[in-house]
């Protein structure tokens, strides 16, 4: 399983422990990253791209398991929007993840996986290991930071309590704190993986066994939220796969039916299920309010924003219904009111969440214009 | 006053010549933000938006400006006390469903705001409704009856009693008809529309 994942990518190999905010820290984590461009001498074009729950490093590379182009490849290019002729695009794999970043499948000092000995992690803890990449790389200072879903929680951590860092902030379809909404649909997914006899409590990893029944359920449940009403109506509608007349049985007699199968099942030839885990345990724990002020604070997400120094640019989608506009609005909202500059729109599109990784021709000249001057 | 280079819509260059340089300005109904880049380019100004069409907002992004899609009825109340020193509704009061309260937004969050709209009372619509008793369609109000933007006409004799009566304090008062400043004398007969500088009594002189 673990060999599955194997990195390919460019790797740093973060010289000390990485101090966690659960109050343990990690040895010997290893950063997988994928640059784009060239650095350029004042080191003032640097760009970090954060991707999403189940995204990678290659975002403009294609896939080294699938094969399939880079997830942003429309968007990051020489001559794209985020033009790797002009900027240093940096994107690594996220702490927790199973693409060459340091995560359960990986090796623990005693030389076998760490499965559930890998400590529950944090979006805070994430960047903080993307700010070391980021000293590792000479980049002081980012151009911009963007990402969207899970991706613009980073984008948001790294604003709030890196705020010498960053000059611009791009957050697409994201929160400031995990909807409850979205916390239960995770739980759906935890919970069928961990129901999954072969995850054996996350110590699967040299068994020959793995929870592929379990994670692909979780894709499904998942995949379903990424999409909206329009999309699956025009997509699929009732109409049945490849037959006449539906079986009277459990077989995929609808077209979405079969789709959601065939997104589950290929799901887990890419994707650790302990991975999976951890990062979706992390969505579900991000409150940039308690990153700021703790637990429990009775602060307002204004004040959570007090200080930042960059210029922000929110943007939403109209469909989507797992990250909706008032998300959004609450975070235009809330650095205006300290201070900051923010644009926030919200787009038309038909795709649901997924819109910003598709083709939304107004998004591209927003991320265009944003990133101009 | 003091010209800005860039042509600019005439209500919006009055606007643009009275806002001191270096001021922080909330443009409310900002549209492409032409004079929001006037004021950021030209006068130094700390310049935010707020704009009810996404196309709108995407062209403010792709000029550097900062500008929030939303709703002037329903999202000032978002905006912090005194965060401006100026906000800007041009074109647009008589476009919202409560301008009274709007009114009171702007100069809550602004220490001082500029307004500007149509005048209803210029003579040529009165002419409309006097001799031929329809709805006027002029240059400024050039959309009919049912498709109009402009649900709540005013004249400037109603906003002059409007301000009175909610003990605002107008600091400055400008009349335009065919796209050039015009005296005051019979301002409500002979404007087309009218700019005017607001401020809550007790700030202190600009």
């Amino acid at each position: 399983m673990a060999s599955l994942f194997t990195p390919c990518s460019e790797t740093y190999d973060l010289p000390a422990p990485l101090p966690l905010d659960g109050g343990q820290s990690l040895d010997n984590v290893r950063i997988a990253y994928e640059t784009y461009g060239t650095l350029n001498a004042d080191a003032s074009n640097a760009i970090l791209i954060c991707h999403a729950t189940t995204g990678d490093q290659h975002v403009a590379s294609p896939h080294p398991i699938t094969g399939k182009p880079g997830w942003w490849d429309k968007m990051v290019g020489a001559g794209k929007q985020i033009d790797t002729e002009r900027f240093f695009v940096i994107c690594p794999n996220v702490l927790g993840s199973c693409m060459g970043t340091t995560g359960p499948g990986s090796l623990a000092a005693d030389s076998k996986p760490y499965g559930l000995r890998f400590p529950v992690i944090t979006i805070r803890d994430m960047v903080r290991a993307h700010m070391l990449l980021l000293d590792h790389l000479g980049v002081e200072r980012l151009y911009a930071v963007i990402g969207g879903s899970m991706g613009g929680m980073q984008a948001l951590s790294l604003s709030v309590n890196w705020p010498d860092r960053v000059e611009r902030v791009l957050a697409l379809a994201t929160t400031a704190a995990m909807p409850v909404q979205n916390i239960a649909f995770q739980e759906v997914g935890r919970q069928a993986i961990m129901a999954d006899p072969d995850w054996q409590q996350g110590a699967y990893y040299d068994t020959g066994r793995a929870p592929d029944a379990g994670l692909a359920v979780a894709r499904m449940a998942a995949h379903i939220t990424y999409l909206s009403e329009a999309t699956l109506s025009e997509k699929f509608g009732r109409r049945l796969q490849d037959r006449d007349a539906k079986s009277f049985g459990f077989g995929a007699d609808f077209q979405v039916e079969s789709y959601l199968r065939y997104q589950g099942s290929s799901f887990t030839g890419r994707f650790d299920a302990n991975s999976y885990l951890y990062i979706t345990r992390a969505m579900s724990y991000f409150d940039l309010g308690e990153e700021r002020f703790g637990a429990g604070h009775n602060r307002r997400l204004s004040e959570a924003f007090a200080g930042v120094k960059a210029r922000f640019c929110v943007v939403s989608f109209d469909t989507d219904w797992l990250y909706p506009t008032s998300e959004s609005r609450k975070i235009a909202h809330a650095v205006n009111a300290a201070g900051a500059p923010v644009s926030f729109m919200e787009l038309a599109a038909p795709f649901g969440h997924d819109s910003f990784l598709l083709d939304v021709p107004a998004l591209d000249r927003v991320i265009g214009g944003f990133l101009s001057r | 006053m003091k010209q800005i280079s860039v042509k600019l819509r005439p209500d919006l260059a009055v606007i643009a010549a009275h806002v001191a340089a270096g001021a922080k300005v909330l443009d409310v109904g900002c549209g492409d933000g032409t004079l929001m880049a006037a004021l950021r380019d030209e006068r130094g100004c700390d310049v935010r938006g707020l704009e009810i069409a996404p196309d709108n907002v995407a062209a403010c992004v792709g000029q550097g400006l900062s500008a929030i899609q939303g709703d002037a009825d329903t999202d000032l109340g978002l905006y912090p006390d005194a965060g401006f020193d100026y906000a800007i509704l041009s074109q647009t009061l008589q476009t919202t469903k409560r301008p009274d309260i709007v009114l009171e937004e702007l100069l809550r969050i602004g220490r001082r705001a500029f307004v500007s709209f149509p005048n209803f009372a210029h003579w040529r619509v009165r002419s409309d409704l006097l001799w031929r008793g329809r709805m006027p369609v002029t240059r400024l109000l050039p959309v009919a009856w049912y498709a109009t933007p402009n649900i709540h006409h005013l004249t400037i004799t109603d906003f002059r009693e409007l301000v009175r009566e909610r003990g605002i304090c107008v600091e400055g008062a400008w009349f335009l008809a065919g796209d050039g400043l015009i005296q005051p004398a019979l301002a409500n007969w002979r404007a087309e529309h009218a700019v005017f500088l607001l401020a809550r009594d007790g700030v202190n002189p600009a």
